[in-house]
């Protein structure tokens, strides 16, 4: 195997073979796939939005923990690359049974899969799938436990540098759970690379713990110091469970003290973009009025996160390990 | 190296005399990335045609995918018109073997349906590998397949040829 040691994405080249986790990608890499999700970005508009680049591809999604957003995102993605789709509903079959992950694997390539969507809850089940595939497989992370969501986190540079142009002057508040949160360590690690020059996680000490520091961050348990002068604000989604975990007094307390209002969001500079990963929770950590406002892109999010898609895919599947 | 020398602007001068006669009310002028881009871009402008060039990339459609993968650059189509009924006349600095054309014509017809496609290319250097002609080549030569014409366009706007050894 000449799989390299340190960064098991890149190939001896340094190319990228498949995306596991933003972190430890250089910049370059990250602004080709940026570039050239571009350029997908324009099929999209055609009136044949379908280019033959998987063609005769097979692509296979492996979704252990359910995702209907993203799971239809990646499949729309490959269906525009011209792959053939597969979905696995792998909660409810096999791996059910008893059968081991590495098992299904080598079932599906017995199938001749070309590359692998994985979602698991598990951190690292990717990194595991993609050390047992063959050379000419590729393997895509669409979220691994609490670990990382590559490719939310591109979207998410995507559209900043849609709407700001420059990272390297920018203010980014990346608000709500954040120690939970696999988009949020994807987007960090992503924001550091790109040259952000702060990047604040705001909330609760109980979901924003100190050591976050060491990531590069400024944490601000405070939402006023945390949003001020801010160029953009990130709200993440505030799981259910996490009430029940005895993290959080009550949603309605969150709410006041972390939820996005117009008020609050006045507190960040006025052209301030706001993003959410989704699905948003409605009066838990975004008010309905910033939601659907003049400076939410949560929509555009959404429409550029399929040529983003596109763009990791084809990217990986033209390099050899 | 060679003796081989290729007077780019002469060519040029000939390419849009040449090109001139194949206009009809409704073509408009696809300029194939990089090099006919620019041969574009000039034709529109010293042919006094309304409207903008476009630009079309073979990077979605090549052949050689699985080889190469998706290069570095972002050379994207840039169609600033209609595709469907119109005349499309296609430009080319080098015609090879084809394959790009080839690529590039599939991009079109993702656009739409266009009433024709024409090729003229600056200079044909034989080699193809699929049954493509040109309408219009203002210089015919014969090269060693391993190497690689190259048009360059300096800060005036001026063309140059240039020799390589490909890789």
């Amino acid at each position: 195997m000449t799989l390299n040691r340190r960064n098991p994405q890149l190939n001896a080249h340094g190319e990228l073979i498949h995306l596991l986790s933003i972190e430890g990608l250089p910049r370059a890499v990250i602004e080709h796939i940026l570039d050239t999700a571009e350029t997908f970005l324009s099929v999209n508009e055609r009136e044949v939005k379908k280019v033959p680049l998987l063609r005769g591809k097979s692509v296979f999604n492996l979704f252990f923990e359910n995702s209907t957003r993203t799971r239809t995102t990646f499949e729309i993605a490959a269906k525009r690359l011209s792959a053939d789709v597969i979905n696995l509903d792998i909660a409810r079959s096999s791996t059910a049974k008893g059968e081991s992950l590495l098992d299904t694997i080598a079932n599906l390539s017995a199938m001749h899969a070309d590359m692998f969507v994985v979602r698991h809850a598990e951190s690292g089940a990717p990194y595991l799938i993609a050390q047992h595939v063959a050379p000419h497989v590729h393997v895509v992370n669409a979220g691994d436990g609490r670990h990382a969501h590559p490719t939310q986190g591109l979207l998410d540079m995507y559209t900043i540098r849609h709407f700001k142009k420059d990272f390297t002057n920018l203010t980014v508040a990346i608000v709500g759970d954040i120690v939970h949160s696999r988009v949020a360590r994807s987007d960090i690690h992503a924001l550091t690379t790109l040259g952000v020059p702060e990047v604040r996680a705001v909330g609760p000490r109980t979901l924003v713990p100190g050591d976050l520091r060491e990531m590069g961050v400024r944490v601000c348990h405070d939402m006023a110091e945390g949003i001020r002068d801010a160029d953009v604000i990130i709200m993440l989604r505030l799981q259910n469970e996490r009430m029940s975990g005895a993290m959080l007094p009550s949603a309605g307390e969150f709410f006041k003290s972390f939820g996005l209002t117009p008020q609050k969001l006045a507190l960040a500079k006025p052209d301030a973009i706001v993003m959410h990963p989704g699905p948003i929770n409605r009066g838990v950590e975004i008010d309905s009025s910033v939601a659907d406002g003049r400076q939410s892109v949560i929509l555009p999010q959404v429409t550029f996160g399929i040529a983003v898609r596109m763009a990791v895919m084809s990217i990986i599947s033209g390099n050899e390990a | 190296m060679t003796s081989l020398h290729l007077d780019a602007e002469a060519l040029y001068s000939d390419l849009a005399q040449r090109v001139r006669p194949l206009l009809r009310p409704g073509s408009a002028l696809v300029g194939i990335w990089s090099g006919g881009a620019w041969l574009a871009e000039r034709l529109q402008a010293d042919l006094e045609l309304p409207g903008r060039h476009g630009v079309i990339s073979s990077a979605l459609h090549r052949d050689d995918f699985g080889e190469r993968g998706l290069s570095a650059t972002v050379d994207a189509t840039s169609l600033p018109f209609e595709v469907e009924g119109r005349h499309i006349l296609l430009i080319d600095d080098v015609l090879f073997t084809g394959r790009t054309t080839r690529a590039v014509i599939n991009e079109l017809f993702d656009f739409g349906r266009p009433a024709s496609v024409t090729l003229a290319v600056l200079v044909d250097r034989g080699g193809r590998e699929l049954p493509i002609e040109p309408a219009v080549s203002a210089a015919r030569v014969v090269l060693a397949a391993d190497q690689k014409l190259a048009l360059a366009r300096d800060e005036a706007g001026r063309f140059t040829f240039h020799l390589e050894r490909s890789a």
